[in-house]
Formats: C-alpha cells, sequence, structure tokens
C-alpha cells in the first residue's frame, strides 16, 4: 500500500487511474445492461413497422388500414398471430376471389414476412400466439387419446379418417392429409373462416398436440395405410362404388369370356 | 380351359361321329315355315371322344382345388406367422400391413380355385347333352278331385260336423283362442318406453361438464366462435347406461353476440349469450356439430336437415320437423354453467305419441 501511495504524484497516475475507472464502467456495463432485451424491442417493432407496410400493401383493401374490417373483411384487432400464420401460411390469405370459401393454394409470402405480418396484427389487441415447435410436435404425445378426441370435436366435419367433407352452400371441411401439425393447431386455435375455434379454455394444448399425433398417425401420405388400398377413406360412397363397378366389373367380364368359348369340338 | 384352344391339330378326324345330314340336295320346304325346330343335333366335346383331352381336363381341375387347399393352407400359416404390426411395401399398394395382404391374398387365391375347378369341370367333363322337359298342367286329373271331395263329404258327415252344433261353435273358438297366448308373451320383448323418450339425465342445478377435460365449464371459458361439447355432472364412462342416457343428454354449446340471437326465448334462456343446444337431430337422432361459426348453422350429416343456432333452433333446411330443444342454462355460486331444468320437450326424433 506504501508503495501505491508512494506514487500516487507520478505523471502517469491520472491516467491509469482513468484507465481503471473507463474499465469499471465499461465492464459493469457490459455485465449489467439488459442488450439482449433492447436489440429485441428493437427488432420486434423493426418487424412491426415492417410488417404494417407489407399489411397496406397486401391486406388493407379487405381488412381496411388499421385493421378494423370492412363489408368484405373481418376485423383482424384481436385475432392474434396464430390466426395470420394461418391463413397466409397455407396461401388462404390474400384471397383471389370472394366465395363459399376460401382455399388453400399456393402461398406468397415468405415465412419472414409472415411473422412481419403476424406481429403487426398481434401488435392490434391480445390474440392466440403462433404456437411453439414443441406444442405442436408429435413427440410424446396420447395418440389413442388424441383419436377419442378428434372423433368427439371434429369428426363431425372432417371425416373420422380426417378426409374433409362437404357443408352447406359450397362451404366444406378440407381434408386434414398432408397439412404440417403447426397449421392443424392454428387452426383448432383460431376457428378459420366457418369452423368454430377449440381455445385452450375448452381443450388444453395437451390435447391438441393429442389430436395433432392422432392426424399425423393416420395420415397415410406420410403413414403406411395398413388395410391396403384407401379409395379416398370416404366411406361407403367410394367403396361401393368401386365395389360395384370394378368387382361386378371383373366378374362379368369373366363370366362373358367363359361363355364366349364353345367346349365343341367342332368350332363352327 | 387349357384343352381347349387350338384343338383341332392332334385330333383324328375319324373319332367324329357322322354329322346329320340335313342340307343335302336341294332345299326343303317344311310343312308349315313356322313349326318348332326342335333341338340342333349334339355336337361332342373333344373330352367326349378323346380321353387323352378328358385326363388332361381332369389333372386341370384336381390342380385347381390342390391349389386352392395350399392357399388354405397358406392362409393359415399367415395367420400364425405375421405380426399384426408388420408393415410392407407392395407395388401398388404402398406400405400395407403384411398380416392383412397375405389372408386377402391366399383366401382370394383358395375361392377363387374353387369356382375355377367347378366352372372348368362343368364346362369339360359333366354331360353337355342338353335334355327337352315336357311342361304338363297342374291341375289334378277330374277323378282324383271327385274323389278327394266325396273323402271330404264323407267325413264331415261320419264326424257329425255340421249336425252338433255345440261341438263345432266350441271348436271354432278354441282354435281362435290360442294365438292369443302368443299375443300376450310378446309384451315380454321389452319394457315399455313409459316416459322415458320425454326426459333425459339434465335436472336443475347439475352442471355442464366439458367432455373434453371433465371439468365443470364455466362462462369465460366459452369463446363466441368456439364449439363445446358437455355432458351432465355425475356422468361417468363405467355407468351401464351412460351410452344411453349420454345419446339424450349430449349438448353443445356455442357462444353468439347476444344481440345476434334473434329468437326471444333463446336469448332468455342463454347466459351472457352462451346457448346450449341438444346435439341429437330431430329427424332420426343422428348427433349433429357440424357447426359453421360465421353462418351459425348446424348440418346434420345424415339427411342435410340444417337448424339456425341464432333462431332458436329453428329448420332451415331438410327434413327434420321440430326445431333443436335448447337447455335452460345459467350460472351456480361457484361461477360454474349449471342447468335450469330439463329439457322441456322430447329430445331427438319424433314419435307417435309425441304431439
Amino acid at each position: 500500500m506504501k508503495k501505491l501511495s508512494a506514487r500516487r504524484r507520478h505523471p502517469l497516475a491520472a491516467l491509469v487511474v482513468l484507465f481503471c475507472a473507463l474499465a469499471a464502467t465499461g465492464g459493469l456495463y457490459a455485465a449489467f445492461a439488459p442488450a439482449e432485451k433492447a436489440q429485441a424491442d428493437s427488432s420486434q417493432s423493426l418487424a412491426i413497422e415492417e410488417g404494417k407496410r407489407l399489411y397496406a400493401v397486401g391486406c388493407a383493401t379487405c381488412h381496411a388500414l388499421n385493421g378494423q374490417g370492412t363489408s368484405v373483411g373481418p376485423s383482424l384487432i384481436g385475432v392474434g398471430s396464430a390466426a395470420v400464420d394461418f391463413q397466409v401460411g397455407t396461401g388462404r390469405m390474400p384471397a383471389q376471389q370472394p366465395g363459399a370459401q376460401i382455399p388453400r393454394k399456393k402461398r406468397i409470402y415468405s415465412q419472414t414476412q409472415i411473422d412481419q405480418i403476424a406481429a403487426y396484427i398481434a401488435s392490434l389487441g391480445p390474440g392466440p400466439s403462433i404456437p411453439t415447435k414443441d406444442q405442436y410436435s408429435p413427440d410424446g404425445a396420447d395418440i389413442a387419446n388424441g383419436g377419442q378426441l378428434f372423433r368427439t370435436n371434429c369428426a363431425q366435419c372432417h371425416n373420422a379418417s380426417g378426409k374433409g367433407g362437404a357443408l352447406s352452400n359450397g362451404k366444406f371441411a378440407p381434408t386434414l392429409d398432408g397439412i404440417p401439425p403447426k397449421y392443424i393447431y392454428e387452426a383448432m386455435l383460431t376457428g378459420p373462416q366457418n369452423m368454430p375455434s377449440f381455445p385452450d379454455s375448452v381443450m388444453p394444448p395437451k390435447e391438441k398436440k393429442d389430436i395433432v399425433a392422432y392426424l399425423n398417425k393416420i395420415d397415410t401420405s406420410s403413414s403406411p395405410s395398413e388395410g391396403g388400398l384407401e379409395l379416398g377413406g370416404l366411406g361407403p360412397v367410394s367403396e361401393g362404388l368401386f365395389g360395384w363397378i370394378f368387382g361386378l366389373g371383373a366378374m362379368i367380364a369373366v363370366a362373358v369370356w367363359v361363355a364366349a368359348r364353345t367346349t365343341k369340338a367342332r368350332k363352327s | 380351359m387349357s384343352s381347349q384352344p387350338g384343338s383341332h391339330e392332334d385330333m383324328s378326324e375319324e373319332k367324329f361321329p357322322e354329322r346329320a345330314h340335313k342340307h343335302e340336295g336341294t332345299v326343303a320346304v317344311a310343312e308349315s315355315p313356322f313349326a318348332d325346330p326342335g333341338l340342333p343335333p349334339h355336337e361332342p366335346r373333344r373330352q367326349d371322344i378323346d380321353e387323352r383331352a378328358a385326363k388332361r381336363s381332369e389333372r386341370t381341375v384336381a390342380l385347381l382345388f390342390t391349389v386352392s387347399m395350399l392357399a388354405t393352407i397358406g392362409f393359415i400359416a399367415s395367420y400364425v406367422i405375421f405380426p399384426i404390426d408388420k408393415i410392407v411395401y407392395i407395388f401398388p399398394f404402398g406400405h400395407v400391413s403384411a398380416l392383412n395382404f397375405a389372408l386377402g391374398l391366399t383366401l382370394g387365391l383358395a375361392l377363387f380355385c374353387i369356382g375355377a375347378g367347378a366352372v372348368h369341370w362343368a364346362r369339360t367333363l359333366m354331360s353337355d347333352e342338353e335334355m327337352p322337359s315336357e311342361r304338363h298342367p297342374i291341375e289334378a286329373e277330374p277323378e282324383v278331385k271327385a274323389q278327394v271331395l266325396a273323402d271330404f263329404k264323407q267325413g264331415a258327415k261320419e264326424s257329425q260336423l255340421g249336425r252338433r252344433k255345440l261341438i263345432r261353435n266350441t271348436m271354432f273358438g278354441a282354435l281362435a283362442m290360442v294365438p292369443l297366448s302368443g299375443l300376450v308373451l310378446l309384451r315380454d320383448l321389452g319394457p315399455l318406453p313409459e316416459n322415458k323418450l320425454r326426459h333425459t339425465a339434465w335436472r336443475n342445478g347439475l352442471q355442464l361438464i366439458n367432455m373434453n377435460t371433465n371439468q365443470p365449464l364455466r362462462p369465460e371459458d366459452i369463446q363466441v366462435g368456439s364449439l363445446t361439447f358437455a355432458q351432465p355432472q355425475g356422468f361417468s364412462e363405467g355407468d351401464p347406461n351412460y351410452q344411453s342416457e349420454l345419446a339424450k343428454a349430449a349438448l353443445m354449446l356455442v357462444r353468439l353476440h347476444p344481440q345476434d340471437i334473434k329468437d326471444k326465448r333463446e336469448l332468455d334462456w342463454s347466459h351472457d349469450g352462451i346457448v346450449a343446444f341438444s346435439k341429437i337431430c330431430t329427424h332420426v337422432g343422428c348427433p349433429i356439430s357440424l357447426y359453421e361459426q360465421q353462418t351459425h348453422h348446424v348440418l346434420c350429416p345424415c339427411h342435410q336437415s340444417t337448424f339456425d343456432l341464432s333462431d332458436g333452433g329453428r329448420v332451415i333446411f331438410g327434413p327434420a320437423g321440430h326445431a333443436l330443444p335448447q337447455l335452460q342454462i345459467g350460472v351456480n355460486a361457484q361461477g360454474n354453467l349449471e342447468a335450469l331444468g330439463d329439457f322441456t320437450e322430447p329430445v331427438g326424433p319424433s314419435f307417435w305419441e309425441r304431439g
């Protein structure tokens, strides 16, 4: 200590003290400053800003400039980011034309742009947010329970094997084959178009995960079809048609073939 | 059928019987041009005149029956060998269950070979001689008829049926009464429905239980545009009557904006726009819950009856004869949804005494 105090009047002492003070201040700032959060906040507000721009170009015609909706498009205040991710991610929005139901088509926006629009819509009012991969991944789900829940809540419109079905006046429940788990989860959460929603308050996230896992299991585009040809999985209509045309047709053809050839020795 | 095509080459002509000499010389004019020409002369099959061909057909039929036997053994073997969860790739069908595929293939082969063998047997070896069979009138000969009538008259006379009217009338009475005992036994076919069709398990004060979570539903759980199914409190799947009781008590809950509800009674019976309707179609009792959340229409998958949940469950399309019954609901002291009574009309399809 004596050594230190003896040199306190050294010409370079002030410089050393200054360096030490600067290093300490900088170090402390680096250690305690909420650097990450500040960055996220700015990127979040950037996304909202960018999303607002995309919204004004692609969506505002029908849903109005501030998302309050018009006579042709519903209000988007409070629909949440999950609804945006579903509608734009499956290509339903932007809609090509008004009609009984807006069908799924090739999607137009990239996932980054969809996330930006979703961030803007989410900023308009609280609503269901995009589920995390952990929520909709089929890993560790109870498939049998999912099947039971699917038959109670979904099969009335989407058919017991998820192949979809007809509703009134040109509306229909689409097939669930080949739909990514995220969009199935979001559809249950938000209830797009005429589909009722199944909010977490009446169908907890665990049950949604089970249903997604069940659909993944019975989806014959990715899982084996134990029974062979499915014939569309639509039940007695397609199966009966196949039986009448091909089953009965084959029998008639064989009968004609057998009877058309004489057994007589003299072929005249 | 392998012995039929090209069978002329190795056949010696002398084995053929003589052809009937029908059309020799000038055209023969029949006496009556429309007379029955009768059967054409019988033509033999190759197997009828060539024993080697007959043997070959015999072997073919026996081979088909043997293949059928092998296929049946294969069916039993595949049932034993293949585990139920084994998946194999079969070209046009994709990934299918090995067990299902093997069972179907072997059983199909076994049945087909029995049929093909029987057809080949009948066509090549069983007799194919045409045999006319004359038709005769069904009516009995006049002598037989007269004899029967005479016998009956004599029997009636000897039994004194016509003379002793007391015996005749009591016999008729006895014969008429006997079937009544069978009629009474029909009563044992089942208990009478009594008023079962008019009541469900819902009672005043029973809480509405979410079918998904088995927890009581609260009004704040149910959002506008959502669809929820409920059953009465105290129901459990283990109960012997669970299915038949749930078939009447099944309930669907939707929430509308109160200003969207057009029917005054529906509004009175709702709680903050939450309305509870029977899930059973009033046509033939199919479960209906194809709910369109924008139009508030509920569609029945069986016959397309459509009900408007914003207008008292009114039928707007299809064969259903009655509006969908609504359950009056409220909130109990714990803040859970509860029924305020049973349905006031029978749920499900109409019946004769429904009124």
